[in-house]
């Protein structure tokens, strides 16, 4: 009863924050809001019983990614009328049909019999052979073990990622 | 057994649909580089959401749990890929924004024919 009030609170709170992102006019305000967005996703991935992952999320995502934006945003310092109009043409009217159905046919995939009602196995007794699940034990033992090679190149899109970043932004070296 | 434990699994992914909605109409609705950035983010996490939720409630009958793991592993390996991706986007809207001091997409046109 508990997981279910809390997974319909931080689910609306995820919908109405993700709302917010792509309806503020100003960049600022959605960005904070993608950064509440991303907290009431860590509460999720919580109730998922993916506890490396919610901390991760909340290091990474809400910590340095959105760091950057928000560096980015009030480094550019948008007057408002360089916010620009936001024009409504016949190709929105289309992408945002296109959007709605595909939503629409994703949800009803979902919702058929794919899952017949499997029984309810409570998260604190999820247990694997290593550890608890999503615990980092468990997680880094699929890491290191089944994947190691997209994680050394994990690091190296890490390395060309920073540098491309640099010399893109920097124009003349 | 209650409505939402006997569908759990479907309400997750029903939240990442609409997650992934959500970012896929940014996407297609604004004008603002960064916002669409942003909304690129949303759609990520909503693919992230959908691992996590298939890692947790396996397709497969009666599978001991763990075996699934990998779907956690994708999403960590998902994570940095979209640090990598924030900060090599954010570096083309500023140099874009350099150039023609601006960051609306509809602008960004000198490679259309």
């Amino acid at each position: 009863m508990v997981e279910a009030v809390l997974f319909y609170l931080f689910a609306v709170g995820v919908l109405v924050a993700g709302a917010q992102v792509i309806f503020r006019r100003n960049p600022i305000y959605g960005a904070l809001s993608l950064v509440g967005c991303f907290f009431f996703l860590a509460g999720i991935y919580v109730l998922l019983a993916a506890h490396l992952i919610a901390i991760l999320q909340i290091m990474v995502y809400a910590g340095a990614v959105m760091v950057l934006f928000v560096f980015v945003i009030m480094l550019l310092n948008l007057k408002e009328e360089e916010l620009g109009e936001e024009r409504f043409t016949a190709w929105k009217v289309i992408g945002l049909a296109a959007v709605v159905t595909s939503v629409g046919v994703i949800s009803w995939r979902a919702l058929g019999p794919a899952y017949p009602g499997a029984p309810h196995v409570d998260n604190a007794t999820l247990v694997t052979q290593r550890g608890p699940f999503g615990g980092v034990k468990a997680v880094g033992y699929v890491i290191y073990m089944s994947s190691v090679l997209p994680f050394e190149v994990t690091s190296l899109l890490l390395l060309v990622a920073v540098v491309a970043a640099v010399v893109v932004a920097k124009g003349k070296i | 057994m209650d409505f939402f434990h006997q569908h759990q699994a479907q309400h997750y992914l029903v939240l990442a649909s609409l997650l992934f909605a959500l970012g896929a109409a940014g996407v297609v609705l604004r004008r603002n580089a960064i916002i669409v950035l942003m909304s690129i983010e949303l759609m990520l996490n909503a693919v992230n959401l959908t691992f996590l939720a298939f890692s947790r409630f396996p397709l497969v009958p009666n599978s001991p749990m763990g075996s699934f793991l990998s779907g956690h592993a994708a999403v960590f390996f998902v994570i940095a890929t979209a640090a990598a991706e924030a900060a090599v986007g954010l570096a083309i809207i500023i140099a874009v924004f350099r150039s023609r001091t601006s960051v609306n997409v509809d602008e960004f046109d000198t490679l259309k024919l």
